[in-house]
């Protein structure tokens, strides 16, 4: 009965809000600059609406550990879903992010293990993170050279990064304790988890990239309509072969904090299902999947919308079975209430 | 002018149409009267609200009071579906086909003949080549129709709409892509059509051809009906009054043409140096040896038939597609331009024929879609200086009279006048030397033209070089100080000063020089 009662909280809620600030949103183009502002702030809101709802029925919710342990789960995907905006603004989709953070956090113990010294640390910090760059520059390639649909292009890394993840280890489960490369995941700077803080700044970071840049208005006018920004003189292949490899950095990233948590890393497990949740995160948040369009902010409260959500259910002894069925259905309510913006 | 006409029946009756989006009204008090086997002209300026009367007839949009009859009947028609059912088939522009199935199952589609509960083709292929026949076209009906001319798939549209026997097609501006040839065959069709009793609405830019083959016409402006009259009784220039709401008396086209006049003079004065000069110019597989060139402040129209490869010359000179030739010279110097950027180096300006499809960019704002090319320059290290931008857009947006609330509305809520004069700033703030335009004035209302030809004509005079297309050879004509002809993927002919004009262009299009 709770839950039924979160739906109609945030549906009833949203429809009064927008009805409140947006009287004459509900015409028919829907796509209006008025509307899309409106999106913003209704995932704003259902994320309000649940942390009301927590601070009302969980118990110890105002607590910095509990604010940490969500902000701490939660920076991961938000760093994948960053990239993964960059992409799905130039039209593209890209699902090997999960397989190259299994990538990423597979090479970072073999190298801090078996060199030693500072040397190694920073190995173990820079090439995971090329080798995902570059996993993420053949993407690009595929997708710009051979013109293979993003899907399509990206299933390949899919399928095969998580096999080369396997290989170099041979299937084996790494464990390791290193104080040095774990701080990215369990340092506190000033009381802030670090990868909260490197989330945070990148998050300004590529919002003011797409907002005050060349390469970020590029970045939509490609994805807006690429054929008239070739004909502009906008470098379409090269701006298109960018996102693909930031997207790929950033999931490199992602895959070194999330084995620096775990002090273990199993390429089996290292981001299995991240590229999904990225692309959920970016679709609630409001960036238009068909490109064109971005959303920094919407991507940010979209992925801390899902996993308050997960958050909440687990609290109320929802088991994670359940949860998966009901988080997908939060999902699909959030994208029907944006579009219909 | 709401005389009630004894003993008439009309097939559509539409009265007191009023529509309004988010406040603003698109449609106030509007009607439009469909007698049977009418051919009925529907015209106005972009924005005076014929897409959007056709929207409500067909079930696009919901209107918010007023009254349809059709066929004798009350009619709400609240989906496309139920309006198509009804009776009444419309060809877009962009036409409403898919484009990788055959010609035959696109007429047939949703409704093909069976046989023993499976479909059957042959019948299906022998009752589409026998209604194309009926058309006058000749064609493989199993060909794809994306692999067909946008004639023939127009002829594949109309055809379909006879097979599910509609009493009323609206064409809506379906000759815009055609030449005069096509559009000639296309009004054959549009005859026989009526001849078997069907009724046509046919919206179109093109004033000319309104008095060949409509019976009637209705004219709109800003939202209402302002005028419904016999074809015959009305001449152009009322009709363009009539749009306009105000006389075009001394509109561009004179203008332009004494200009042209003075500077064929200034010219013949003092001969320049080409600015453009290209020498046998490939660009597989539809330009074959094209040789031209432009001086500077000289106007050249490239004219030919649909197919004769202007469109593709002009994007093998912009650098857009891969082309080989023996010479290409800018100001003298010999260049190689292998993509867009190197063009736009050159001082090359490219403005495509296809709006939509390879100009605009829907989701931005004005402002954006304006700086698009000048954004490199108006940043430093990557990041846009926001105040040069704002500054850039406001200028060139009180030079070219763009009408907008504010820079920041998106492009796709403009007239299609005033999104191309946005496309052009896109170029002109960039300071071009040479603009190619395509079909600079296609698919816009008649001011919004002349603003157009008049700007392209004070940009020539200020010393730019320009070569430009233009389906309506009215047009080219009036602005042009030379005409180039094509014909098969190769320069032909060239027509000089006294020797334009509509009639010589036309020859000069139809005949091979051999």
């Amino acid at each position: 009965m709770r839950l039924f009662n979160i739906f109609e909280q945030i549906s009833n809620m949203n429809s009064k809000f927008h009805a409140l600030f947006h009287p004459a949103a509900t015409r028919a183009a829907n796509t209006s600059r008025l509307a899309r502002l409106a999106q913003v702030p209704r995932v704003w809101l259902a994320l309000a609406v649940l942390l009301v709802f927590n601070i009302a029925f969980t118990d110890n919710f105002l607590t910095v550990q509990t604010f940490n342990v969500n902000l701490t789960q939660v920076a991961t995907i938000v760093i994948v879903a960053l990239g993964m905006t960059l992409v799905v603004a130039t039209g593209g989709i890209d699902l090997s992010v999960g397989s190259l953070m299994a990538i990423a956090g597979t090479l970072a113990p073999l190298l801090f293990l078996h060199i030693s010294g500072p040397g190694g640390l920073v190995a173990a910090f820079v090439l995971p993170l090329l080798a995902a760059t570059l996993c993420g520059c053949f993407n690009g390639w595929l997708v710009t050279r051979w013109r293979i649909q993003p899907i399509v292009a990206t299933l390949v890394l899919y399928i095969a990064g998580r096999g080369i993840a396997q290989v170099m280890t041979n299937g084996q489960l790494q464990s390791f304790s290193n104080p040095g490369f774990q701080w990215i995941g369990t340092g506190r700077v000033l009381g802030m988890p670090v990868q909260v803080i490197l989330m945070l700044v990148l998050v300004a970071l590529v919002a003011w990239v797409l907002r005050a840049t060349l390469f970020g208005r590029y970045v939509l006018a490609v994805g807006g309509n690429e054929r008239a920004a070739a004909l502009a003189g906008v470098p379409a292949r090269r701006v298109k072969l960018t996102v693909y490899a930031l997207s790929g950095a950033c999931a490199g990233l992602a895959g070194l904090i999330a084995i620096a948590i775990n002090s273990s890393s199993d390429a089996n497990l290292v981001g299995s299902g991240v590229e999904l949740e990225a692309i959920a995160a970016v679709a609630v948040g409001g960036t238009l999947l068909t490109g064109g369009h971005a959303s920094i902010s919407g991507t940010l409260v979209g992925a801390l919308f899902i996993q308050l959500m997960r958050y909440t259910l687990l609290a109320h002894g929802v088991t994670e079975a359940s949860a998966l069925v009901v988080k997908s259905a939060i999902i699909i309510l959030a994208v029907y209430l944006q579009r219909r913006g | 002018m709401q005389t009630v006409r004894e003993g008439c029946e009309y097939l559509l009756q539409m009265q007191h149409i009023c529509k309004q989006f988010g406040g603003i009204p698109a449609l106030s008090d509007a009607s439009l009267r469909v007698k049977p086997a009418e051919v009925h002209a529907l015209i106005g300026q972009n924005g005076a609200g014929k897409s959007t009367m056709i929207k409500i007839l067909t079930g696009a949009y919901l209107r918010d009071s007023g009254d349809i009859t059709f066929n004798g009947a009350t009619a709400n028609f609240t989906t496309p579906q139920r309006a198509r059912a009804a009776g009444i088939s419309t060809i877009y522009q962009e036409i409403n086909l898919v484009p990788f199935r055959s010609i035959a199952e696109n007429i047939f589609l949703g409704r093909e003949p069976r046989r023993f509960g499976l479909i059957d083709w042959k019948r299906a292929q022998a009752e589409a080549t026998r209604l194309l026949a009926g058309f006058g076209i000749e064609v493989d009906v199993r060909k794809p129709v994306m692999e067909c001319s946008t004639a023939t798939q127009q002829m594949v549209a109309m055809a379909r709409a006879v097979s599910v026997d509609a009493k009323l097609l609206i064409l809506d501006e379906s000759t815009s892509s055609l030449d005069d040839r096509e559009a000639e065959r296309l009004f054959g069709v549009i005859r026989q059509l009526k001849a078997e009793g069907r009724s046509i609405i046919f919206v179109s830019h093109r004033l000319d051809e309104l008095y060949a083959v409509c019976d009637h016409v209705t004219v709109m402006r800003d939202g209402r009906t302002v005028a419904d009259s016999p074809m015959t009784d009305i001449t152009k220039m009322d009709l363009i009054t009539t749009m306009l709401g105000r006389a075009l008396e001394k509109v561009i086209l004179p203008a332009v043409q004494s200009h042209a006049e003075d500077d064929a003079k200034a010219h013949a004065a003092a001969p320049q140096a080409p600015f453009l000069d290209i020498e046998g110019v490939s660009a597989p597989p539809k330009v074959r040896d094209a040789t031209l060139s432009v001086r500077k402040g000289e106007k050249v129209g490239l004219a030919g038939l649909l197919g004769a490869g202007r469109t593709e010359l002009m994007r093998a000179l912009f650098g857009a597609d891969p082309s080989r030739r023996r010479a290409m010279r800018i100001d003298g110097v010999e260049v190689d331009l292998r993509a867009p950027l190197d063009a736009i180096r050159a001082g090359i300006a490219y403005l495509p024929e296809d709006r939509k499809a390879e100009g605009i960019i829907p989701g931005m704002s004005v402002r954006e879609n304006l700086s698009l090319v000048l954004y490199p320059a108006l940043s430093r290290r990557g990041v846009i200086d926001r105040n040069k931008q704002d500054e850039v857009v406001q200028r060139f947006i009180r030079r070219l009279g763009i009408k907008i609330a504010n820079p920041d509305q998106p492009i796709r809520e403009l007239s299609g006048g005033n999104q191309q004069k946005v496309l052009l700033a896109r170029w002109l703030c960039t300071n071009p030397k040479l603009l190619l335009l395509d079909e600079p004035t296609r698919g816009i209302d008649v001011g919004a033209k002349a603003e157009i030809l008049s700007l392209i004509n004070e940009l020539a005079r200020e010393g730019m070089a320009v070569l430009m297309t233009a389906s309506e050879l009215e047009e080219l004509v009036a602005a042009a100080d030379r005409v180039v002809v094509m014909s098969d993927g190769s320069t032909t002919h060239e027509l000089t000063g006294g020797q334009i004009s509509e009639a010589a262009i036309m020859t000069a299009m139809a005949h091979d020089p051999a």
